[in-house]
Order: C-alpha cells, then structure tokens, then sequence
C-alpha cells in the first residue's frame, strides 16, 4: 500500500508528473511555503535571461583579447563575475581550453551539475542516463553523434563535475573569423562548444 | 555497494539524442514548475545541496531508473520535505491542516528571487586540514567508492574511477565534503583536487591511448601513489 511506504512519500502524490509537481505546489502554496510569482519569476529567469549567450560573450571575449584569456584561464571565477555572470550553481568556474593537441568535454556522471550562470539550464541529453553513463567511458563515439570527428593526434579530456566546481570549454575560434567584431564571433559559439560536445559554426 | 545515480561507464543507455538549437529550455510546463518549486523550497534553508542531491540518489532503483530526470527532483523533493518536518504524510495525501506554517516567514518572494539566484552558494570554507599533494603528484583513489562515515551515504567518488591511479592536476581550494555535509554532520572542509586519470586506467578498452578523464576528488578520497 503505498500510504504505508514511510520511506517514500513521494507515493502519496499522483503519479501523473505533471499533476505531481502541481499537487506539490498547492500544497506548498497553500501553507505559504511558496509564492507562485516566484516561481514564475524563476522560470522566467532561465527562460529568457540567463542562457548560452552569457557563455558565448565570455568565449568572444577571449578570442580577441588575449590579456582576458590569459586570465580567464587563471581565474575564472573572478574574471567572468566582473561581467555579471555569478550566482547559483556558477560560484567556482573553470575554463579550460581547446588546442590542436587537446579537445575537452564536460559530463557530470552523478547527477547533472552544469554552469548555470554562463550556460542557463542544461538540455535535456545532458542529464540523459546515455550521456552520463558513456561520456566518460566512449566521448569519441558520444562525440561522433553530435557529428563530431576529431583528429587522431588530438586527445580527449572529459572533466566529470563530481564537486562544485563548474567547467566551460573554450573553443578554438574557426577558420575565417578573423576579421569579426566581437558581436559577430560570440554569435559563432554555441552552447554544444562550450560544453565540448560541439564545435563552434564556421563564418559563411 | 552500488548506488543507482553512479552510472559513469555504464553499458546498454543506446545513442546520445542531441537537441535543435531552439529546442525550448523547458521541455514541458510543469518541467520549469518542478524547477522552480524545487529551488523555491530550498530558500526556506531546511537542507543543503549535498542533501538536496541525497534524497533524488535514494530513490528506489526502480523509481530513479524509470523518472524521468524532473519527476527525480519533484520525488525526491516531496520526501525530503517530510523527512526534514516540514510537510506531514498527511499534508502529501491531502488530508492536512491549512494552518499558518511557521516556516511561512521564510518564503521566498517574487521579489527577491534575482537576487537570490544571483547570490549563489559557494562550497569553499577555510580548512585546518593540511594540503597533502601538489600538482604533478601521483595519486590513487581509496579502493571503495562509499561514505565512510554513513553506511549507504552520499559520497561524490563514483564507482568507476575508485581504485585508479591518477595524478593531481590542480588544487581548488578547501571545499565542504559531501559525505559529511549530506548527513548533518558538518561541513567539515578538506582539500579539493582536479585529478587526472588515464583513460586505460578506468575502462578495460579505452577509444585513444592519450583520453583522459577528470574528477573533481576531496583529499580523504585519495591516496599517495
């Protein structure tokens, strides 16, 4: 009987997710545990605020100044709270950058810990069971579904987010970019590049 | 020994589905509510993240494998608010009182949500523990990915890097120790390490000989190699 199941009440809510989260919000509304206006505020938030195009400025940012990388590579944290983006689940960043040499890609194995400030929430494959169980283990043939083939003499470093410690890819800028503004470069860099799952697009 | 959430390595999850780059951020409606009352409830200052991420891990197998990932956070958000005293068995089933909650003064307001969001938690504290390894230094992680402290508890070393030799690539900092900080017994910071394992040392055949993964691992969680 799931009234009896002490170890998981979450049984005594319907079992339909939508009218679980709904019943638990009534609830909770109900004792004025929450405001539902900022629930909507929340949404709203990383809905239409806080996205990849924190991250991009900061990769722009960096493709063309090289004293800004130097430091973003020293102290993210820092550097990238300068340009407003801190807050939750972004309080420690760490760049870490791509090279001929060597390709980096960012999992988190144990649950989906990801840099909210700089990237908003993460999708949907990102907190997949397929992503987190073979990232660490298969990242070329993970990479490869994303339509990604990397050269033999490049390695590949998947960084699993097991603290609180959260990790952007810096991307190689592409081919042909040279002569764009920064507006124009950051518009080049998607979120798949800063998670290292992607490339940046090429300049038509 | 085996925790459900551990699944780094695992066989048998098929293809990674990559998204359009305008998929919505929110999938569904109520995928944002789940969000959101989760992160609303957490203002009300009854539990910590490592707790927060303990009671989704404590799901039954059956429930973790066959939720969806925010009917997780919803199910194991319902749980925790009975188990920490906040809401009753019978608030969950419907038959609850309407009576002033006396933890009410602490909702969250629309108002403060900006910054709130914007002010963040951060993890590192000062720490008496000695720094142990530098940067370069060979290392090897304890044998057993488990709390030590909690039998069953929260621990952030997953199953397939334990055992594995590796080699410091960077120090943090002192951060909160999730095996301690998950179970009420403190937050008892310790050195936090970026630790570099080959790939050979962790999968039995690895893609390339020069892949590598990193964890992020407390200094209890290692060993001099």
């Amino acid at each position: 009987m799931p009234h009896d199941d002490h170890d998981h009440p979450h049984a005594l809510l319907p079992p339909d997710p939508a009218l679980r989260v709904k019943a638990l919000e009534t609830i909770l509304t109900r004792k004025g545990l929450i405001d539902p206006a900022a629930l909507d505020e929340i949404i709203d938030t990383y809905q239409n605020k806080i996205g990849p195009q924190n991250g991009a400025c900061v990769v722009a940012k960096a493709w063309s100044d090289p004293a800004f990388k130097q430091a973003l590579l020293a102290d993210a944290t820092q550097v990238v709270a300068d340009l407003g983006f801190y807050g939750r689940q972004g309080e420690h960043i760490v760049v870490v950058e791509n090279t001929p040499d060597q390709h980096n890609m960012v999992v988190c194995t144990l649950c989906s810990c990801y840099p909210w400030p700089l990237l908003g929430i993460p999708p949907g494959w990102y907190k997949s069971d397929a992503y987190r169980a073979r990232a660490v283990r298969e990242p070329r043939k993970v990479l490869a579904e994303f339509g990604v083939t990397l050269p033999p003499e490049t390695a590949v470093r998947v960084w699993d987010s097991t603290a609180e410690i959260r990790y952007l890819v810096l991307p190689m800028r592409p081919e042909g970019s040279d002569g764009l503004d920064e507006g124009d470069q950051a518009a080049l860099v998607t979120r798949d590049s800063m998670i290292g799952t992607g490339l940046p697009m090429v300049p038509s | 020994m085996t925790r459900v959430h551990d699944m780094g390595g695992r066989f048998g999850d098929g293809p990674v589905r990559p998204e359009a780059k305008d998929a919505p951020v929110f999938a569904e409606d109520w995928h944002g509510r789940a969000l959101a009352v989760t992160l609303a409830t957490g203002f009300l200052g009854q539990w910590n993240i490592d707790v927060s991420r303990h009671a989704r891990e404590r799901l039954s197998p059956k429930d973790y494998t066959r939720f969806s990932y925010y009917e997780k956070w919803i199910s194991g958000l319902a749980d925790l608010l009975v188990e920490k005293g906040v809401l009753t068995l019978d608030d969950l089933s419907g038959a609850g009182t309407e009576d002033p909650h006396p933890l009410a003064a602490r909702v969250l307001k629309a108002g403060t949500v900006s910054g709130a969001l914007a002010k963040g938690g951060p993890a590192d504290r000062p720490s008496d523990v000695p720094i142990q390894f530098e940067v370069g230094q060979n290392v090897r992680t304890v044998k057993l990915a488990a709390n030590r402290l909690v039998t069953g508890g929260h621990t952030r070393l997953p199953i397939y890097a334990a055992g594995a030799n590796g080699r410091i690539l960077r120090l943090h900092g002192t951060h909160v120790l999730p095996d301690s900080n998950a179970h009420g017994l403190g937050e008892a910071p310790e050195p936090l390490y970026a630790v570099a394992f080959a790939a050979f040392e962790l999968w039995a055949n690895p893609e390339h000989p020069n892949d590598e993964v990193v964890l992020d691992l407390w200094q209890s969680y290692l060993e001099p190699a």
